[in-house]
Formats: structure tokens, C-alpha cells, sequence
């Protein structure tokens, strides 16, 4: 049983560990923004450890230093994290046989990089909890830990893109997103989800492209699927 | 190594939030059967959200992300390990970034 449970665990870690090495100069970016913004090195750890959300730390850095109204500040974190609705409602379909106390847990750490590797596995294989905690949880004591040291030493790693280390996410989802082509109704959505995302990011600031090109590619699915239902 | 309470108190809410967007797909759809157009809905959520996630990265920066991209896709389609697919994305896009500087 606990033979099982490792060995599952380092499956995940197995898939998700290249990650480790893509974040660390990220959370060390925020750090050392936040610290710069004033944040304590506990305030910056804390953060990272609680928000746990790129994405909704580095808008969140923004608007702590322009004085926003807690509401506003919380309605914002939730408007960036609205894709994970998303995510999380296409997992679920995967974990429906998971306790549900241990699939609410699990879900703390079901970021963009650890849900597309789950995504990527669920193809092929059952997943189990153990498997959700190694290709999922590492990630968070590497951000934590990346967080306090660029926050203590500023950020002595650099931005990482002088060794692609930023490409290392899109390099990651391309590879994931290879596994679900199932003939031109995916490239239609592709197409979609792509077209209206580049727009988006080009004309709506902040990071709504995501849920943009998500639910226009889901239209996309949705218009195929009536179509080819009324045929 | 000090906090201010109601800057604790800001962290724990932006807290609930993003884990608040992590549970509610979950819990929204658990137990639910789905068919018909929201089962082509939540099947499309893997491949959209995938590609909006990164389509700015690869199509708005320029050659170097958009031909890496291009790169990284056959790679990934000759099935090879994730490892190996990152690998070459990474490597692809340094040597086309100093081609194209």
C-alpha cells in the first residue's frame, strides 16, 4: 500500500520537477518585486505560500502598492484565478473516485503547470491521490522557498530567458496539448481559443485572454457538437 | 521578519479566493452527469484553455517564440517524453533568439 503510494508520488514528481528549476527564478522575481514594494520577507513567504498564484501575486503586488480597497482586491485575485474554475471542473472528471475531502485538499495546489500534467496523464491512465500530490504539491515549498530567498538576497537568478527558462511553460503546454488532438474539430477550437486569446491580450488588459480563448474555444466545441447533432 | 494584521488578514482572503476558483469546478461538477452540449463544453476545456494560456506567448513575441513553438509541437507529436519536449522547446528558443537578434 504505501509501496504503491511512492511509488505513484514519484511518477508525478517524475513529470513535474523540470518545472521546479522554470519557477525558481519566478518566485525569485516576485520576491525581490515584493520586498521591493515594501513586503516583509515573512509578508512575502506568507503570501506566496497562502495566494500560491503567480499570476495573482504579481497583480496583486500592483495593486497593494496603489492602495486598492480590500474588496477590490480580493474580486481582482478571483477575476485572474477564474480560469482555474475551468481547469478544476475538467479534473474533476477524473478524480470522481477520490474521497472528497482528499480531492478539496489536492485541489489547493492544482496550479496551470501540475492540472496540465495531470490533464496529459488522465489521457491514458487512471489517476490516483498519490499521483496528484507529486505532480502537483513540490511545486509550492519551491515557490515558497524561491520567494524568501529572493525577497532576503534580491534576485541574483536573473529572468531565466537568457537560457529559455521562460519558454519552459509554453514548451510544457504545447507538449501536453499534442495529446489532445482528435482531427479538425480540434483544430477549430485551437483556432478559436488562439485567435480570440491574442486579441484579448492585445485589447482587454490584465489576464482575461485566458478565460477569453478558453470559452471561445468552447463555443467552438459546443457550435460542432448541435451541428453535428442536427445532421 | 514582521506583519502588519490586516495585511495577514489581505493575504488570507486573496487566499480563499484562489483556492475558492481551485475547489468550485470540483465541487460544482461533482456527482453530475454530463451530456449532450456541456459535455462538448467541459471536453473542450483541456485543448482551449491550453492554447489561451499560451498562444500570446508563442504568436506576440515574435519569430524566435513562434517557430520554437512550431518546433516544440513536432517533437511533441513524435511522442517523445515531456522532458525531452521542453528540452527542445527551451533549446530551440535561445538559438533562434540569437538568430534573430
Amino acid at each position: 500500500m504505501m509501496r504503491d503510494f511512492w511509488c505513484d508520488f514519484w511518477r508525478g514528481f517524475g513529470e513535474v520537477w523540470p518545472m521546479l528549476l522554470a519557477y525558481a527564478p519566478i518566485a525569485a522575481l516576485w520576491g525581490a518585486v515584493a520586498a521591493g514594494q515594501g513586503f516583509s520577507p515573512l509578508e512575502a513567504i506568507l503570501m506566496s505560500g497562502i495566494v500560491y498564484s503567480g499570476a495573482a501575486q504579481f497583480v496583486a503586488v500592483d495593486l497593494v502598492k496603489a492602495a486598492t480597497p480590500l474588496s477590490l482586491l480580493v474580486f481582482t485575485i478571483a477575476t485572474v484565478g477564474l480560469r482555474h474554475v475551468l481547469m478544476s471542473a475538467s479534473i474533476s472528471r477524473h478524480i470522481t473516485h477520490f474521497p472528497k475531502l482528499r480531492a478539496s485538499i489536492l485541489m489547493f495546489w492544482l496550479t496551470d503547470e501540475a492540472w496540465a500534467i495531470l490533464e496529459r496523464r488522465a489521457l491514458h491512465e487512471k489517476l490516483t491521490p498519490a499521483y496528484f500530490l507529486g505532480a502537483s504539491m513540490p511545486l509550492w515549498p519551491n515557490w515558497i522557498l524561491f520567494t524568501g530567498i529572493g525577497a532576503l538576497v534580491g534576485n541574483r537568478l536573473g529572468d531565466g530567458s537568457a537560457i529559455g527558462l521562460d519558454f519552459a511553460f509554453a514548451a510544457m503546454f504545447i507538449a501536453v496539448l499534442a495529446g489532445f488532438w482528435k482531427g479538425p474539430r480540434t483544430g477549430a477550437i485551437l483556432a478559436a481559443s488562439a485567435a480570440a486569446a491574442c486579441a484579448a491580450k492585445l485589447l482587454v488588459p490584465g489576464a482575461w485572454y485566458i478565460l477569453i480563448g478558453g470559452i471561445a474555444g468552447m463555443a467552438v466545441s459546443v457550435a460542432l457538437h448541435s451541428e453535428r447533432e442536427t445532421a | 521578519m514582521s506583519i502588519d494584521p490586516l495585511f495577514f488578514l489581505a493575504i488570507v482572503m486573496m487566499g480563499c479566493a484562489t483556492y475558492a476558483t481551485r475547489l468550485s469546478g470540483y465541487l460544482l461538477l461533482r456527482g453530475v452527469r454530463i451530456e449532450g452540449r456541456v459535455k462538448a463544453a467541459i471536453d473542450a476545456v483541456p485543448p482551449a484553455i491550453l492554447t489561451a494560456v499560451i498562444a500570446p506567448a508563442v504568436f506576440l513575441q515574435g519569430w524566435a517564440e513562434m517557430i520554437a513553438g512550431a518546433v516544440t509541437l513536432v517533437v511533441a507529436l513524435l511522442r517523445a517524453p515531456l522532458l525531452v519536449t521542453i528540452g527542445a522547446g527551451v533549446a530551440s528558443v535561445v538559438a533562434l533568439r540569437h538568430l534573430f537578434m
